[in-house]
């Protein structure tokens, strides 16, 4: 109790009274040292002439290079290109890998901010809209060098609204239900040819104790290759076009039959969806916790065991109403150059060479599970499943780049994405409220 | 509330009074004791659990699972969440953000705490007002202006390589002191209200002009003002994660606090990693924490206004 | 606490030593030289030039901003909208009222859990018990912590497949096995409850210094009185406090309105975890940039947060208006 008594005069470090300053004297002993730096008023002008960032390789001869390409294997594959480039032309390449969700977060301010020389983009309205705003610089004398390396549809894809080039396509990748053929051997499950077979098979999958359908939304975007697939099974490739566009309305009955297909499939659907990345689904397809798993190729990245990405296969998004399975949800990635980097010749150099067969078989070399864009690259190791995925773009009559890529930004990231989490929540969709969401957004551009 | 020896007899005899009387009911105390206990260890819990993931190589998690004793324990962790992070560039960037707008706000709040608790003029209290609720508003409020204006602020490319302010140190420095400066301006102003008026009257007689009585007899008055407010502030803008996340683009340019959210997506489906990573996060916190408990405590009770 | 200093300050203190600027008084030279009254104005000048430039003029825009149409980029395209944006997040934002309503979750919990909860902690700590210290130190440290940081702390914690509390509950890799930061019906209880292990230790910690702060004149007259010890605490000392409760009020009420850190780094504020805060700067800086938007989402938290600040300005500087 001898302590309860002297309670008042120890310098308990708790004992702060908010009336009068506490154990004035302890501080004083102790410290002073934030009003001794005060001192030095020069030491502000030194502290900003410091922290200002210096300038990049711009003079040097180099070029900065801007990644969304975080995960493991397509880091290192491009990694391997920006080698290769610098062995070939001695000019260096600083990267600067940036976590892929957050990249695409933060495009707008880091376009307007500081952007690097060249960066890792998409091609479809998402390019276009950059190239709009006047962020992007073209690159029509990149394209006299490279443009014989790519097909005419391949081109129009890097064209922006005012016809200038803008883009160099490197790899693209199909999206399809991926599975393990071995789980599917052992169950005897057949690849469902229309919506009804996938349904049937969903349910008898459910009755094995199996997840039918692997389904991740926490990034929120995955979701939305399930909507882009149902709407033009149903509608056809023209629709989702136009109603990227906002040409064609949200609230009509077209609309709502996609909500209403795909309510079906929501039963068959992973529940823990909007908790996981897409990372985290692919583990559990792996795992055989989840019997297929519609995504885009690079679901294979996941895959490290030589013995699993064997036992890989896909098939494309079975058959619904109309075209049958002409449309191909085939996203291209590639390289865009930031209006800053225009002045960098070395940033032009790197953007042709990565329109070349040698630049993409460096990265094909690394990350097999997209295909290159570019003609003449090299087929001969490709795995039967590269080999499938090639010709399911080839065969492909329309190929839709992804509803992220063909419609306005604010729309996809501010309206889609929160709708789509909340039908994945409730199974329920308010057309008449994303229509005037879209009214008010697109009049906003 | 200056405590002179009569006032502390007497708490002294109260105190123990009262600690007599609790003592008098045994089962209230062990009550008491419990629900301390378990409170506590549920508090250490989230901490624990991140050092005890962090201490475990990821092939031990994998075959034994998280939730085991089982395997091996090493610092294997933290070298690669260090190397493979690059920790070291953020915690540079935290110091080069920190440190100049930590000195850059107390400077200019004493500046202005001087101006209206020394001398009377008209607008005081208004100004003291303004300054104290710029400090409580949402900086979310702020945010599009703030990038507009910095985005707007053009500057040679030798300067900033974004041509502007953005993606800058100092823009995010600049910020932070304008926010921070409201709390500490009224902090300081109380502080310095409370310091006897004969100490500037004497000066007044000597001849002293205005700076000189700020800079030779309230501004050394001040110091455990300063210490206690210096260490608050250190914590604060360490620990901000909007500004950055706001003004800076370039990864390598992150303070660590905003840096840490990247690591979720580098470490991706690692939680050894992750939880590595964030034990090195805490870790100099906890280190002013244990140096300077005691002034960052005052500095907190002291302006307790900070939300 | 405020009005406490200014009750310690010797009347003669009240008119400072230096008078109003040029003026003489009480037959006194002049105090105020004319390089005086240059330091002063600078002084006082550039603080108050950076606090307008980047806190209060950047307010206005906002509030200007949200009556425009502008897609961020070029100032040639602002275009004026009038109301249309607070028309568009009413009624056609779906997230906004649950945002709102979350806004309003947070804070009463702030308020009916985790502050009561700081203030039981203050009071048994109060008591100096054995170990008393290390409680606090224990109680206080995650108050050391950034919201980003407690976010990922309480992510290892939460994990649905390896997270502790999966694993306490025997529910972790079952189906049975709860995504606490995933589900949104229970994401927002669970950054509830990170969120409270910061503010009960802060609570706690202001609490004590108010406790030391209260009269013991008044709990022994209390106790002479017959009170017990609910009685004393209720009736005498929790009203002692009052400088601190109001400052605890708007420490709550502001927190609340902040709560953006935490469920940023969680999941940027969707599904079950929208916050105004969040909101704002997913229509501000997101890919998806509707300046028009984003402002009048900002004034809207603006607003909100005027009731606790000038509630606390006019508690705080009512005596000195008058005065």
């Amino acid at each position: 109790m001898l302590l309860l008594l002297k309670g008042e005069n120890m310098a308990s470090p708790f004992d702060a009274s908010a009336t009068a300053f506490p154990s004035r004297r302890s501080i004083l002993k102790t410290a002073g040292v934030g009003a001794a730096s005060l001192a030095g008023i020069p030491f502000l002008a030194a502290c900003t002439g410091g922290s200002a960032p210096s300038a990049t390789g711009t003079d040097s001869g180099g070029l900065t290079f801007g990644s969304g390409s975080s995960d493991d294997v397509p880091k290192r594959a491009y990694q391997a290109v920006t080698d290769a480039f610098t062995a070939k032309t001695g000019r260096k390449v600083t990267t600067n890998t940036v976590p892929h969700n957050d990249f695409q977060n933060k495009i707008n301010s880091y376009l307007q901010g500081s952007p690097d020389d060249t960066f890792t983009w998409f091609a479809g309205y998402r390019m276009q809209y950059y190239a709009e705003k006047g962020l992007l610089a073209p690159i029509d004398d990149v394209w006299e060098t490279i443009g014989a390396n790519y097909s005419d549809a391949l081109k129009k894809a890097s064209t922006g609204p005012d016809g200038k080039l803008y883009f160099v396509p490197n790899y693209n990748y199909p999206w399809g239900f991926f599975y393990r053929k071995s789980l599917w051997a052992e169950k005897g499950y057949e690849v469902p040819e229309t919506f009804d077979a996938l349904k049937t098979l969903a349910a008898k999958m459910q009755g094995d104790g199996i997840i039918p359908i692997g389904f991740a939304d926490k990034d929120g975007w995955p979701a939305m290759g399930t909507f882009d697939y149902i709407n033009m099974r149903l509608n056809g490739y023209q629709f989702h076009v136009d109603l990227s566009a906002h040409k064609e309305s949200w609230d009509q009955q077209k609309v709502s039959a996609v909500f209403d297909t795909w309510s079906a499939l929501l039963p068959f659907q992973d529940p823990g969806a909007l908790g996981q990345t897409w990372q985290d689904a692919a583990k559990s397809l792996e795992a055989k916790k989840t019997g297929m798993y519609l995504l885009g190729s690079f679901v294979t990245q996941q895959f490290t065991d030589a013995a699993v990405l064997a036992d890989i296969d896909f098939f494309a998004f079975p058959e619904i109403a109309m075209e049958g399975r002409d449309a191909v949800e085939a996203p291209i990635d590639g390289l865009l150059l930031s209006k800053k980097g225009g002045e960098n010749k070395a940033a032009r150099d790197f953007m042709a060479y990565l329109g070349t067969p040698e630049a993409q078989d460096a990265y094909a070399a690394v990350d097999a599970s997209n295909i290159a864009t570019a003609k003449g690259t090299d087929t001969s190791k490709f795995s039967p499943l590269n080999k499938k995925c090639a010709e399911t773009i080839a065969d492909a009559k329309y190929i839709s780049q992804f509803f992220d890529r063909d419609a306005l930004p604010a729309m996809a990231n501010n309206v889609m994405i929160p709708a789509l989490q909340s039908f994945i929540k409730d199974g329920k969709m308010d057309v008449k409220n994303l229509e005037a969401q879209a009214k008010t957004l697109y009049a906003a551009q | 509330m200056s405590t002179t020896p009569a006032r502390t007899v007497r708490t002294g005899r109260i105190q123990a009074a009262s600690a007599q009387r609790t003592g008098s009911r045994p089962k209230r105390h062990y009550g008491m004791h419990i629900f301390l206990l378990v409170m506590a260890v549920m508090w250490l819990i989230p901490l624990g659990w991140s050092l005890y993931t962090a201490l475990r190589p990821v092939a031990s998690t994998n075959e034994h699972g998280y939730f085991s004793f089982a395997g091996d324990f090493n610092f294997d962790n933290f070298v690669q969440a260090w190397t493979q992070g690059g920790f070291a560039t953020y915690f540079w960037n935290s110091v080069i953000i920190t440190v100049p707008a930590v000195l850059l706000t107390l400077f200019l709040a004493s500046l202005m705490a001087f101006a209206v608790s020394r001398v009377s003029w008209k607008f005081n209290v208004t100004l003291l007002i303004m300054f104290t609720a710029g400090n409580l508003l949402p900086p979310q409020v702020l945010a599009a202006p703030l990038f507009e204006m910095a985005k707007h602020f053009e500057v040679p490319y030798s300067f900033s390589d974004s041509g502007n302010m953005l993606n800058t140190y100092i823009i995010v420095i600049a910020v932070n002191t304008a926010f921070q400066m409201g709390f500490c301006t009224f902090v300081l102003s109380n502080y310095m209200k409370a310091l006897s008026a004969d100490l500037t009257e004497a000066a007044l007689v000597d001849g002293a002009g205005i700076w000189r009585q700020y800079r030779e007899i309230i501004m050394p008055l001040c110091r455990p003002a300063f210490a206690a407010l210096g260490t608050l502030q250190v914590i604060f803008i360490y620990n901000d994660y909007f500004w950055p996340l706001i003004f800076i683009q370039s990864g390598n340019r992150l303070p660590i606090t905003t840096a840490i959210n990247n690591l979720q997506g580098e470490f991706l489906s690692n939680y050894n990693l992750l939880a590595a990573g964030a034990v090195i996060t805490v870790i100099p916190t906890l280190v002013i924490y244990l140096l300077l408990q005691r002034q960052f405590v005052a500095g907190l009770t002291l302006g307790s206004s900070k939300g | 606490m405020s009005s406490t200093a200014q009750e310690l300050i010797p009347p003669e203190a009240q008119e400072p030593g230096g008078g109003r600027i040029g003026r003489t008084r009480g037959g006194r030279v002049r105090r105020l030289t004319g390089r005086d009254k240059v330091v002063l104005s600078l002084m006082v000048g550039i603080p108050t030039l950076i606090e307008l430039a980047l806190v209060w003029l950047p307010t206005l825009m906002s509030i200007g901003l949200s009556f425009t149409r502008w897609n961020g980029l070029d100032l040639a395209d602002i275009r004026p909208a009038g109301t249309e944006n607070y028309q568009y997040i009413t009624q056609d934002y779906p997230p906004f009222w649950p945002a709102v309503q979350h806004n309003l979750m947070w804070l009463l919990f702030l308020a009916l859990i985790a502050t009561p909860l700081g203030l039981l902690l203050a009071v048994l700590l109060d008591q100096n018990i054995r170990g008393s210290k290390i409680y606090q130190s224990i109680f206080f440290a995650p108050v050391m912590l950034s919201l980003a940081l407690i976010g990922i702390i309480w992510q290892l914690f939460y994990q649905r497949d390896n997270g502790l509390l999966n694993f306490i509950l025997g529910t972790a890799g079952t189906p049975q096995a709860v995504d606490w930061f995933g589900d949104s019906s229970v994401n927002i209880w669970a950054a509830m409850i990170a969120a409270t292990w910061r503010h009960a230790g802060y609570v706690m910690l202001l609490y004590l210094a108010g406790l030391k702060g209260v009269d013991p004149s008044l709990r022994e007259a209390a106790s002479i009185d017959g009170a017990n010890a609910y009685q004393t605490f209720f009736r005498v000392v929790f009203p002692a406090m009052r400088p601190i409760n109001i400052v605890i009020v708007v420490i709550t009420i502001i927190e609340s309105l902040r709560a953006f850190d935490v469920v940023y780094v969680i999941n940027r504020g969707t599904n079950g975890l929208e916050m105004l805060s969040a909101l704002v700067i997913q229509n501000l800086v997101g890919e998806g940039q509707v300046i028009g938007v984003g402002s009048a989402l900002a004034v809207v938290l603006l607003v909100i947060s005027l009731v606790p600040i000038v509630f606390y300005l006019s508690r705080t500087f009512g005596k000195e208006n008058r005065a």
